[in-house]
């Protein structure tokens, strides 16, 4: 059972008014420094000027290729690397201005999945320390009760309490992103952050591991911001998804809508990539993009897709569309249908 | 790569002040000044005041610092405690001496040890191996004192066909071969103190070197094992190996002190143990300066080499 | 590593049943376990560790097994070995044999009184600058060169020489030197590890800087540091026997064997009385061979190229 066989996620979750999440023109530029004294002479953006919301109880996707910027917004989001610009609002409060404590209170509502279960886990410390630490940390439980909630959250992961005693590098892959997916669970967050928790497992265990993210969700209430750079994982688990290219979002909307009916072009793209198992079902329109991918440091002038997009007008390389506000937005000066 | 050797550079001078620094801060730990050269028995207190003022030595100490880097960089190091002569001339007689010692104990490690290291490459895990591993830590294990002392018996008493010290044969004019046959045991001894880890050095470089494809592609070419290890392999094994005697020039300084002491070599290290015992500080800070200098000289030395050499860091 | 008995993840259906599975408590391979097992597989180290136990043996019950007082000057004057001195005397008519066996104490004491002083600074600087980077780094790192730039053995002979020398200035002076190297190296594992997801996911996890320092990174740094420590052990032996043997280390009447070998600096001594300068070399040598070989067993039992 493979990524691309599964179905679409029903649409059913109903946005709520108060967004989990606001993220407010976020930009994260990294500086590139040259010359003999090291100054600065540009800077790389990854990503330049995002704005969505997070709602609670829905899984949103940020879809987009290697180097788009989702990963570092991802990772801005749980503050782990601070924006450069722009604000990150977590039930109202604005995560820059949160103060020492407060900010590790507030951290213990939101928690990331890792990438790559072979550093996602300290090599030194058994499973079961490694789990039971983050309530420990906080005071929130003695070392019995720590100890119980570990059995218990590895049961629900599908590893097993005799697991505890075990180092990481005695599990395999899968197993061990298990165990991220248990710790990320440890403190009750509110919001889960997934970056790519499964492009580094082999095919087969990749569908396991998203049924059990999608089972987690509805039983502990999650709201889960998933990052992938393929559209096959997230159409099973995603509400909305939203589409990145070059540090801004092209296009974000209900994921039936994306897949039935993508408005920019660079969606259509993404969508005619993704491998279909069924060969009655491949003849779909093959759009091939030419050229690479601009380099991040020097965007392209007006829309940033100008370059490579095979509908590209005069307008598009003068100025930059944005995205607009409803509920399948689209930054495009011509969106498809 | 012109630029990472400015920046380079760049780097060494906060380095080169905070020695100097360091320097002065140390001189200012020992005891005595230099008013005790001019007492004599009829000195008053008013006069030892008096000239304390003149030497400037109740100036705030910032200002001594910066007098004192000033006599530094015209030549000036004070005057020895114990012969009153200036310490650069002091100094500059014994430099000839040691730099002698350091180079010969250099060219006499490397010419042991990058044969060995290579032979302990090639022949790794078989008998030779064991055998140059063993050595080689001998080598280093072995304290130099009790090997030069060991060397001194066995073959200037025992046997006889070696002085036991100093520079020249007394009474004699000297001459080339004359300072060579008084060489030859101390350079030597001085030279295993860095022979032992140097083998390692070659051995670990020769064996990555050995096993990487572009030498497979020489064998399977055709040509002869000895020609594939020493024309293809040891060319770029010797990379690192160069690099490293920056390293090892710290560590032949304070060889070069022991063995200087022992085999009565007139060189800096046998000053400064005579300063020590006679604790004439100025000569002592003297050397202690040059030193430093030394190592540091030879540091950016290693890193410029390294950069010239590794067409990485060309192209950053 | 795969796991008898348990099924591999492929199998492992998607609602929560539990597996039947022994209990293996015990059997984990703990990192402490797999180093000690590849120690003990180097026959050089294993040697070294057996002749540094001696050494320490001897060190620890030298009043018992010493026939003399070290002190006590009864014997004749440069005696050569005989019944009642096995090694003969010194110059001075104190028992060569009773000196060599309490000089151990010495030897060890300095070895590992300064590398733990040393490994104690350079860790937390290292760290420091590791973690915290930028101008700390810098500011670090331009300290550890400029103490990096001066010869090791000349900045010693000079400040013990001001300070006085003693046993307890030779700990402090090399201890308070020697923290360089340790230095680079913790700052160099600082950084890599800081890299790695877990311990970003410690930071996500609301831990405590000091925390995520001491008890996640650290620990994935002994490795280096104790090879290094173990060979700095070695020196430091080395290094103390120098200074005692140019008279700027420990001072008779304590017996070091690098005072006991200060006489034979003169040819006569060196001549006529080998038994005097002899033994103490040697005890030098196999302190220092042994440290060195359980160094570099430790360094290959530790190299992370041949774990897993």
């Amino acid at each position: 059972m493979s990524i691309e066989t599964l179905p679409i996620k029903d649409g059913i979750f109903k946005q709520q008014s108060q967004p989990l999440v606001e993220i407010q023109n976020l930009k994260k530029y990294y500086p590139i420094k040259k010359g003999i004294l090291s100054k600065t002479v540009g800077h790389v953006k990854a990503v330049d000027g995002l704005n969505f919301s997070i709602y609670p109880g829905e899984t949103i996707s940020l879809v987009g290729e290697s180097g788009c910027g989702k990963s570092t917004t991802g990772r801005a989001i749980v503050k782990l690397d601070p924006p450069t610009d722009g604000k990150v609002l977590f039930e109202g409060k604005d995560m820059a201005t949160i103060q020492h404590k407060e900010l590790r209170k507030i951290r213990t509502e939101m928690q990331i999945i890792f990438q790559d279960p072979y550093s996602s886990l300290n090599p030194r410390k058994r499973i079961g320390d490694l789990l039971a630490e983050p309530l420990i940390a906080h005071r929130l439980a003695t070392k019995e009760e720590a100890n119980k909630k570990v059995d218990q959250i590895l049961e629900i992961v599908g590893l097993t309490k005799f697991h505890k005693s075990r180092y990481p590098h005695e599990f395999s892959g899968g197993q061990r992103q298990r165990v991220g997916i248990a710790r990320a669970l440890m403190l009750n967050p509110k919001l889960i952050v997934c970056d790519e928790p499964v492009s580094a497992l082999d095919v087969s265990i990749q569908a396991q591991v998203l049924n059990l993210l999608k089972d987690l969700q509805k039983e502990f209430n999650l709201t889960y911001l998933f990052i992938a750079h393929g559209l096959g994982a997230v159409k099973y688990i995603s509400d909305r998804i939203a589409v990145m290219y070059l540090g801004k979002i092209v296009e974000i909307g209900k994921t039936e809508e994306i897949f039935k009916n993508p408005k920019h072009p660079y969606t259509k793209v993404l969508l005619s990539a993704y491998p279909i198992p069924n060969p009655h079902l491949r003849n779909r329109e093959r759009i091939v993009v030419e050229g690479d991918v601009p380099s991040p440091a020097n965007p392209p002038k007006g829309c940033r897709f100008h370059t490579r997009c095979p509908m590209a007008q005069a307008i598009c390389k003068e100025k930059e569309p944005l995205l607009n506000a409803t509920d399948h937005s689209v930054a495009c000066h011509f969106p498809l249908n | 790569m012109f630029q990472y050797i400015i920046r380079r550079l760049l780097i060494a001078i906060p380095v080169l002040l905070g020695v100097t620094v360091f320097n002065f801060f140390i001189i200012n730990l020992a005891p005595g000044n230099p008013v005790d050269m001019y007492i004599n028995p009829d000195t008053t207190q008013a006069d030892i005041d008096a000239k304390k003022e003149a030497l400037g030595l109740n100036d705030p100490i910032y200002i001594q610092y910066f007098r004192w880097l000033g006599n530094l960089l015209q030549g000036d190091f004070g005057f020895s405690y114990t012969t009153y002569e200036p310490v650069l001339d002091l100094v500059l007689n014994r430099v000839g001496p040691t730099l002698l010692l350091m180079s010969t104990a250099l060219i006499i490690a490397y010419i042991i040890a990058i044969p060995i290291g290579i032979l302990s490459a090639t022949k790794q895990y078989s008998w030779i191996d064991y055998l140059t591993t063993t050595f080689s830590f001998l080598g280093v294990s072995i304290p130099n004192f009790f090997l030069g002392l060991g060397s001194i018996y066995v073959f200037a008493l025992v046997l006889n066909i070696l002085p036991t010290g100093g520079m020249f044969t007394l009474g004699s004019n000297g001459g080339f071969a004359d300072t060579l046959f008084h060489l030859i045991m101390p350079a030597a001894i001085l030279g295993t103190a860095i022979a032992g880890s140097t083998v390692r050095y070659v051995r670990s470089s020769m064996l990555e070197v050995l096993g990487q494809d572009y030498l497979r592609t020489a064998r399977a070419k055709g040509l002869k094992e000895f020609i594939v290890t020493n024309k293809h392999g040891l060319k770029n094994a010797l990379i690192p190996i160069i690099t490293i005697i920056g390293m090892e020039i710290p560590i032949l300084i304070g060889g070069a002190v022991v063995t200087e002491q022992i085999f009565q070599w007139p060189g800096l290290g046998q000053l400064t143990i005579q300063s020590i015992s006679s604790r004439d500080y100025p000569t002592l800070m003297a050397i202690n300066f040059i030193a430093a200098l030394a190592v540091l000289f030879s540091n950016l030395i290693t890193d410029i080499l390294y950069a010239v050499v590794d067409p990485r860091i060309k192209y950053n | 590593m795969s796991i008898p008995n348990v099924k591999m993840d492929t199998d492992l259906p998607v609602n929560n049943v539990v597996i039947p599975v022994q209990e293996q408590l015990g059997n984990e391979e703990s990192y402490l376990k797999l180093i000690t097992k590849r120690f003990f597989k180097h026959k050089l180290a294993v040697g070294g560790l057996i002749i540094f136990s001696l050494m320490v043996l001897i060190a620890v019950f030298a009043p018992v097994i010493a026939p003399h007082n070290p002190y006590s000057v009864d014997g004749e004057f440069a005696a050569p070995p005989s019944a009642v001195n096995i090694l003969g005397t010194d110059e001075v008519g104190r028992d060569l044999f009773s000196r060599l066996l309490y000089a151990a104490r010495v030897s060890l004491s300095v070895g590992v009184g300064a590398v733990a002083i040393y490994v104690a600074i350079g860790t937390i600087l290292g760290a420091i600058a590791g973690y915290f980077g930028k101008w700390v780094d810098m500011v670090i790192m331009r300290i550890t060169d400029i103490f990096m730039s001066f010869p090791y053995l000349m900045v010693i002979l000079v400040l013990v020489s001001i300070m006085g020398p003693s046993l307890f200035n030779v700990i402090l002076v090399l201890g308070l030197l020697g923290w360089p190297s340790i230095a680079r190296l913790v700052r160099g594992c600082v950084l890599t590890i800081k890299e790695m997801d877990y311990v970003k996911a410690g930071v996500a996890l609301g831990y405590s800087t000091p925390k995520i320092v001491f008890q996640h990174i650290l620990p994935n740094c002994i490795a280096p540091i104790l090879v290094n420590a173990t060979f700095g052990i070695a020196s430091a032996i080395i290094m103390e026997a120098s200074l005692s043997f140019l008279g700027m280390g420990v001072q008779p009447p304590t017996a070091s064997w690098g005072n006991m070998l200060n006489e034979a600096q003169s040819i006569t001594v060196l001549a006529t009385q080998p038994w005097l300068w002899i033994p103490p070399g040697v005890m030098i040598l196999l302190a220092v061979l042994s440290i060195n070989f359980m160094g570099d067993g430790l360094r290959d039992a530790m190299d992370p190229k041949s774990l897993k």
